[in-house]
């Protein structure tokens, strides 16, 4: 640490030029924790989905729907703990462009279910009293400053209005909160037997099941069990683990992971130059006095070592604050990007591989000039420049 | 006027002696302009996905087809008619004719599961039961394998696209979809619009296999011109017994379309713009570094009696150079990498997949040029202003 101020020194002898490279490495690791955070966005779902829970939709597609009975039957099946359903309401707030989740479900068998929605237990008895209760989620409440008390109408063109109505009505009876940094709470979750006994079409129909298994370990075998159970009925069944759900859905958008990659080896190959080509201009400016320093007695280790301390400072102050200022942005900005991106953090993962880019990136930025700087033989550097 | 050509000629002879000194600073040189290669190539390449896409939704409807859906409806999802509606829709007035009747088509619109050639995992393929019209009212559809599907037959013709991207759709094949299997007899292109990433089917055997009795989702009809639009559309909005939505199919797709491009554009500009923000300081740390490196040399210019103004310029001229050279470079890459290279993503309102190619536009490539020259300008600017401002008796002395 006693050379850190001969570091600094030469840091600061162009200082114009060290605060330029260090802002292009800071920028690279700013975007380098929005894509990961996209790529949260994206993978969330799947990180967080229950190890012990599957999900049973209709073999066909997910848009179609199952007879309601297939609850009691999934039930029986040896292995299942627990089933609860739910559908896609699809409701529309005001204009299309206001889209959020809705999703009829039976209140104590869904939050049983799920544990990772976190609802006080007095709006949770309230939900069990009032019919056309809704329970929202918290991100979902600050994008419209919805409040404990409020009616939302939605209306839905899936499944229709009720009767002489010209929209659905629901109260907001309870905001949940999310168990984990990632879990999404930007929806809305609703009574079936209200919506059951409203909708003009398609009454007694289930969009899909999620079951509790007993072991996790026999997710596969359960999954076959019940797709054995429809098999050859009108409304063949396909159950998956839940992971596997989210994953593939993730995946019909595209291949989120594949593109992030070539944006960032883009990125980090084009700063890698600017800091490298920066980091060897410094060196040669220098040579005169890298050969006093050896005349000196510094040994080429220590020299080799000075020069990539410097590039390893310059990666660290410009990749953390980078990194930092992406983390504490996402914080921020979350609430914005809710209709698009229900969920957006940098991961604590991701902060660390940054961390771990931002040191290789200095090292082998340093690791040319450092070589160069080893190998000057003393007389020759001495004599370069005079 | 002898004083203007005078000035002009110092700015061309200092401007072509800096730029024919760039080869002695290759190193700093090439870094700068491969920094905005790499801003130009993500930013095209990114916004040549939402060009594709939207592309494909809006090559898909010629001005003078429209498409009529339940009022309400936001897709051909969440759409619904009787029989005796689109009848009534049918006999409307605007539709062109030909020797079988109206050119209209009452169709259905599912998904089904079928795996993804590229990946395995399963993914929502669009499936439509169209009636024998829908080939004269699109007008694009061709085959390129096999024939049209016959009527009453389980029998399915592919997209180009789908067939490219799902697994199983090959011609003479069987898939298996619930209690139904269909024989695929063909392939089709259908002008590269979205139809070519669906599956089609007689809508008569589709809607038992989906119990949807006698239902359709939507009629897609051919108009006598694109005049005809507002006639068509007011006499069924007028009509009592129909409560119904009419779009022409080029507003209907692009409309479709909007989400995804908007999203993929918004994404693409960010991603650019913080790339553009770290190329700019490796631009202006490059150019500080060639002004500072020729110090003596602009000291030696002014001290014959060069101006400041073409000292500036010529150092503008270099990072515009340097920078078109990076643009043009990362824009052609994108070009030869990225062009008509097909990938498949859902559309966000009827979920189901789309295959579309990515398309790097001439206009993109103008963008990219743009990009390039306002970057190479900004790096370029404070480095020549501090060439400019040189004092030449130190500027001499240096080293």
């Amino acid at each position: 640490m006693k050379f850190f101020g001969l570091v600094w020194s030469n840091l600061k002898r162009k200082k114009l030029r060290a605060v330029l490279t260090t802002l292009s490495i800071f920028v690279a690791f700013l975007l380098f924790g929005f894509l990961c955070a996209i790529k949260a966005a994206f993978t969330a779902g799947v990180t967080l989905a229950g190890k012990d829970r599957l999900m049973v939709r209709h073999k066909i597609s997910i848009i179609q729907s199952l007879p309601q009975s297939y609850e009691q039957r999934i039930g029986q099946i040896p292995g299942v703990d627990a089933v609860a359903g739910q559908s896609w309401f699809g409701g529309i707030y005001k204009e299309p462009k206001n889209f959020f989740a809705s999703i009829p479900v039976e209140p104590e068998k869904f939050l049983a279910m799920f544990p990772e929605y976190l609802v006080p237990p007095g709006e949770k008895e309230a939900w069990l009293k009032v019919r056309n209760g809704a329970i929202i989620g918290r991100t979902l409440a600050k994008r419209f400053q919805f409040k404990v008390g409020d009616h939302i109408p939605l209306t839905s063109p899936i499944w229709g209005e009720p009767a002489g109505k010209s929209h659905w009505d629901f109260e907001v009876v309870g905001i949940y909160d999310g168990q984990k940094t990632g879990t999404d709470t930007s929806g809305m979750f609703f009574r079936y037997d209200y919506f059951d006994e409203a909708r003009p079409r398609g009454k007694g129909e289930i969009g899909w099941f999620s079951v509790r298994i007993r072991n996790a370990d026999q997710s596969a075998e359960i999954a076959k069990k019940i797709d054995d159970e429809f098999a050859n009925s009108p409304n063949e069944t396909k159950a998956e683990s839940e992971a596997a759900m989210i994953a593939g859905f993730a995946q019909q958008v595209g291949d989120i992971g594949t593109i992030l990659m070539a944006v960032l080896s883009a990125v980090f190959f084009t700063i890698l130059l600017v800091v490298g080509n920066a980091m060897g201009q410094a060196v040669r400016e220098r040579t005169e006095e890298i050969g006093v320093l050896k005349a000196i007695g510094f040994t080429n280790e220590r020299v080799l070592f000075l020069v990539l301390l410097e590039s390893c400072v310059i990666a660290l102050v410009g990749g953390l604050l980078g990194l930092g200022l992406a983390w504490l942005l996402a914080l921020l900005l979350g609430g914005l990007v809710a209709s698009i991106l229900p969920v957006f953090y940098v991961p604590g993962r991701d902060l660390l591989l940054g961390a771990g880019f931002v040191l290789v990136l200095g090292l082998v930025a340093g690791i040319f000039p450092a070589m160069q700087a080893m190998r000057l033989r003393i007389a020759e550097a001495l004599r370069r420049n005079a | 006027m002898r004083d203007f050509m005078n000035w002009l000629s110092q700015i061309f002879s200092v401007a072509f002696f800096n730029l024919r000194t760039i080869p002695e600073r290759k190193g700093a040189a090439v870094t700068a302009a491969i920094g905005i290669a790499g801003v130009v190539a993500v930013l095209v390449s990114v916004l040549a996905i939402a060009e594709g896409f939207r592309r494909a939704l809006t090559v898909s409807g010629s001005p003078d087809v429209a498409i009529v859906l339940r009022s309400g409806a936001d897709s051909e999802m969440t759409s619904g008619f009787s029989r005796d509606e689109t009848r009534m829709i049918a006999d409307a007035p605007g539709i062109a004719r030909n020797a079988q009747g109206p050119l209209a088509s009452a169709e259905l619109f599912v998904i089904i599961d079928l795996p993804k050639r590229s990946t395995g995992m399963s993914a929502n393929v669009p499936l439509r039961g169209i009636e024998a019209q829908a080939f004269d009212v699109r007008g694009n559809v061709a085959m390129v394998q096999g024939r049209r599907f016959e009527r009453g037959k389980n029998e399915i013709i592919v997209g180009v696209g789908a067939a490219r991207a799902f697994g199983g759709l090959d011609l003479d094949r069987e898939i298996r979809v619930g209690q139904n299997t269909w024989r695929i007899v063909g392939i089709f292109t259908a002008g590269g619009g979205v139809a070519e990433s669906e599956i089609w089917s007689d809508a008569a055997v589709l809607q038992p296999a989906y119990n949807r009795n006698d239902n359709y989702q939507s009629v897609t009809a051919r108009l006598h011109s694109a005049a005809a639009f507002q006639e068509f559309k007011d006499a069924l909005t007028a009509n009592p017994q129909l409560t119904v939505k009419v779009a022409r199919l080029s507003d209907f797709f692009a409309e479709q379309s909007t989400f995804t491009t908007d999203f993929i554009t918004k994404i693409g500009v960010f991603i650019a713009a913080l790339m553009a923000l770290g190329a700019l300081f490796a631009a202006l740390n490059t150019m500080y570094n060639a002004v500072a490196a020729r110090t003596r040399e602009i000291a030696t210019l002014r001290a014959l009696g060069f101006g400041s103004i073409p000292v500036v310029i010529s150092v503008l001229a270099e990072s515009f150079a340097l920078a078109l050279a990076g643009g043009a470079f990362g824009a052609l890459a994108a070009y030869f990498v990225f062009n008509g290279y097909t990938a498949t993503t859902m559309n966000a309102q009827t979920f189901s997949q789309v295959t579309f190619a990515f398309a790097v536009t001439p206009r993109l490539l103008v963008l990219a040029i743009v990009w390039a020259a306002v970057l190479g300008l900004i790096g370029g600017l404070f480095p020549a202003i501090r060439a400019a401002r040189l004092s030449i008796a130190s500027g001499l002395r240096e080293t």
